[in-house]
């Protein structure tokens, strides 16, 4: 059975003017409607779950409402195939890569039903991350315009994996990077195209203040001092240990409490492990919260990273960071690590301040607890920074630019 | 009210951006690099820089200025760099020659800075440009003042800053229609006057709707 989605979409084009603007919005179907009569066709592993079926459950129905003719389709694939594809994705992060030979073909014979499987007959098609990457196998002729897209790091991937999958990329006649760090020396076009957030949704959109105000109040935290935030899995990378250890600098100059939000406890061993550390550093200080939540908590992610003073990004490696992204949506002033993609969102001393270490981390935030002027104002430009280069409307014109220049190209 | 001869036409423009396969390390690299790149190239980190980071109004609004004090912290190469304005330039060779030119000056009198290795790389990118008409035209300034109030940043950029690449003049798209669609000479010369790098995109537009009701009058 083909596996099309059909999305169901309350929000409509028509809610993003009060928060682009009308004549962005002009500019979107200017550029939609030479895309009239045009195919569309988005590949990908998953309908549900993962940051890649978020961005295309709002990006396809608002692409539609354009006008544009375009199609989701799920490659499906057994248990086998997204345990080769994991290890594939955590060695193209750069890990080690410990399956066999093997795995390469039961890879590539997933790919192939699939291509049986799918109608691959679009204009413009993006395959959209490694594990559909060989369904340009399935491409007649040289048809259409084929674009791969990578959501992930790849500035130093396992060659084994890397040496396997670029053949197929250089098949296609682009591809897609969120940053220029994650691109390689390749001989088809490399674009860069920010992952987006989407101010409408669920962890985005604008709240009442009285549910803010009782989510505070649900976790115990005072909304009359300073709150120091980071929301993000428990995870090594993520360092949450050593945000409470600048947050312990912190404490001597100012009575703040820190709220570390996240998941990935319940069902992750080494989360269990790292939320244990985090629970031992932070004994015995009752400012300190740690809340693991359950994967439906959107609304109170949105509603902690709103009441928040200051939010802090203290990863070891990060991707994009979409979290950064939807605190300087909120206006908050950040303080981040220079890592990933961090150093696009985070312009220092302008739409917030990066840091190297603890002890940066903590001068920052006090800098910015002294200066609540200059505070403001670093969230007001991050806002502004968002709002021009890291909202789905962004990503809407990027796609629609890509096609017409692919389209021009031919 | 006078009516312009032809209409001025709106429109804008969205853009892509291809990252190149060269990369810098080093100033003398950057260096070599700039005499290699295409012209498109020089547009994406000057002119298309700008439009990025409109809403700036401190530190380096060019990429090749914002790396150099970044990246290799050479704040007097930077502060050069970005002294150089854009509204000055009317063709893409002669703004890589001044930028290749301060660089070359300052990596021969410091070799060894020159050689020192960057925090991070540059990545040559280049800017590829869809120019889409609006479907909105102006024959008279009151009609002019009432879509600019309107008007997408990407479209007053498209117009006041990048024209000159496509005019070759050192001038834009709105001061040349004031000037030979409606003759007003003098506030075609206060138009190409407002500052672009003190003042956000928006707050030149601000400015330019001001000059315009000024004329306008009561």
């Amino acid at each position: 059975m083909n596996e099309t989605r059909h999305e169901s979409h309350t929000v409509h084009l028509e809610d993003y003017v009060p928060v682009v603007g009308a004549a962005e919005m002009q500019e979107l179907h200017a550029l939609a409607n030479r895309m009239k009569a045009r195919s569309v066709q988005m590949v990908n592993s998953t309908s549900v779950g993962g940051g890649v079926a978020e961005i295309l459950s709002r990006l396809v129905p608002l692409l539609k409402e354009l006008g544009v003719t375009v199609r989701w389709d799920v490659m499906t694939g057994g248990n086998d195939f997204f345990e080769v594809t994991k290890a594939f994705h955590n060695a193209l992060h750069g890990a080690p890569f410990e399956k066999t030979a093997e795995s390469f073909d039961i890879f590539l014979a997933y790919n192939e039903q699939n291509c049986a499987r799918l109608e691959m007959d679009a204009e413009l098609t993006v395959i959209h991350d490694p594990q559909p990457a060989a369904l340009i196998n399935g491409r007649k002729d040289r048809s259409g315009h084929w674009i791969w897209r990578c959501h992930i790091d790849l500035s130093n991937p396992n060659p084994t994996v890397w040496n396997f999958l670029e053949p197929y990329v250089l098949r296609y006649d682009g591809t897609l990077f969120s940053s220029p760090s994650f691109t390689h020396q390749l001989p088809i076009p490399q674009y860069l195209f920010y992952p987006s957030i989407d101010p409408l949704s669920e962890k985005n959109r604008e709240l009442e203040p009285e549910f803010i105000q009782s989510v505070l109040e649900r976790f115990q935290i005072d909304p009359k001092r300073p709150i120091l935030t980071q929301i993000s899995r428990f995870d090594r990378l993520k360092d949450p240990v050593g945000v409470v250890q600048a947050y312990k600098i912190v404490k001597r100059y100012f009575d703040c409490q820190l709220v570390l939000a996240g998941g990935g406890a319940a069902d992750d061993p080494e989360g269990g492990k790292v939320l244990d550390e985090v629970r031992e550093v932070s004994a015995g200080d009752p400012d300190i919260f740690i809340l693991d939540l359950p994967p439906w908590s959107a609304s109170e992610i949105n509603a902690l990273q709103r009441a928040s003073t200051i939010v802090i990004q203290k990863s070891l490696r990060e991707g994009f960071g979409l979290t950064v992204t939807e605190a300087l949506w909120k206006k908050k002033p950040v303080v981040a690590s220079a890592v990933g993609g961090i150093p696009i969102q985070v312009i220092h001393k302008q739409t917030g301040m990066l840091v190297h270490s603890v002890e940066g981390t903590a001068y920052q935030i006090r800098y910015l607890l002294s200066n609540p002027s200059f505070a403001s104002r670093l969230g007001q430009l991050g806002h502004e920074h968002v709002r021009e280069q890291f909202l789905i409307t962004s990503a809407i014109s990027r796609y629609l630019t890509l096609f017409l220049h692919s389209l021009d190209q031919a | 009210m006078t009516q312009a001869q032809q209409p001025f036409h709106f429109a804008t423009a969205s853009y892509l951006t291809c990252i190149c396969n060269q990369r810098a390390a080093r100033l003398v690299e950057l260096q070599k690099g700039l005499g290699e790149c295409s012209d498109a190239s020089i547009f994406y980190h000057t002119f298309h820089s700008l439009r990025r980071h409109h809403f700036l109004t401190e530190g380096f609004s060019d990429d090749f200025a914002q790396w150099i004090m970044a990246a290799c912290n050479l704040a007097e190469l930077a502060e050069q760099l970005a002294a150089l304005d854009l509204r000055e330039y009317a063709n893409l060779l002669d703004l890589r020659n001044d930028i290749r030119s301060r660089i070359g000056d300052y990596c021969q009198a410091f070799p060894e800075r020159a050689q020192q290795k960057a925090f991070e790389p540059f990545y040559f990118s280049e800017a590829i440009e869809v120019s889409l008409p609006l479907d909105i035209e102006a024959q008279t300034l009151e009609e002019f003042y009432q879509v600019l109030e309107k008007l997408s940043n990407a479209s007053f950029h498209f117009h006041f800053v990048t024209s000159r690449l496509r005019l070759h003049l050192r001038s834009n798209d709105f001061s040349l229609w004031f000037s030979t669609g409606l003759g007003l000479e003098d506030l075609a010369q206060r138009t190409n006057r407002i500052d672009i790098y003190t003042n956000t995109l928006e707050a030149a537009r601000q400015q330019l709707l001001y000059l315009i009701s000024q004329e306008i009058g009561p």
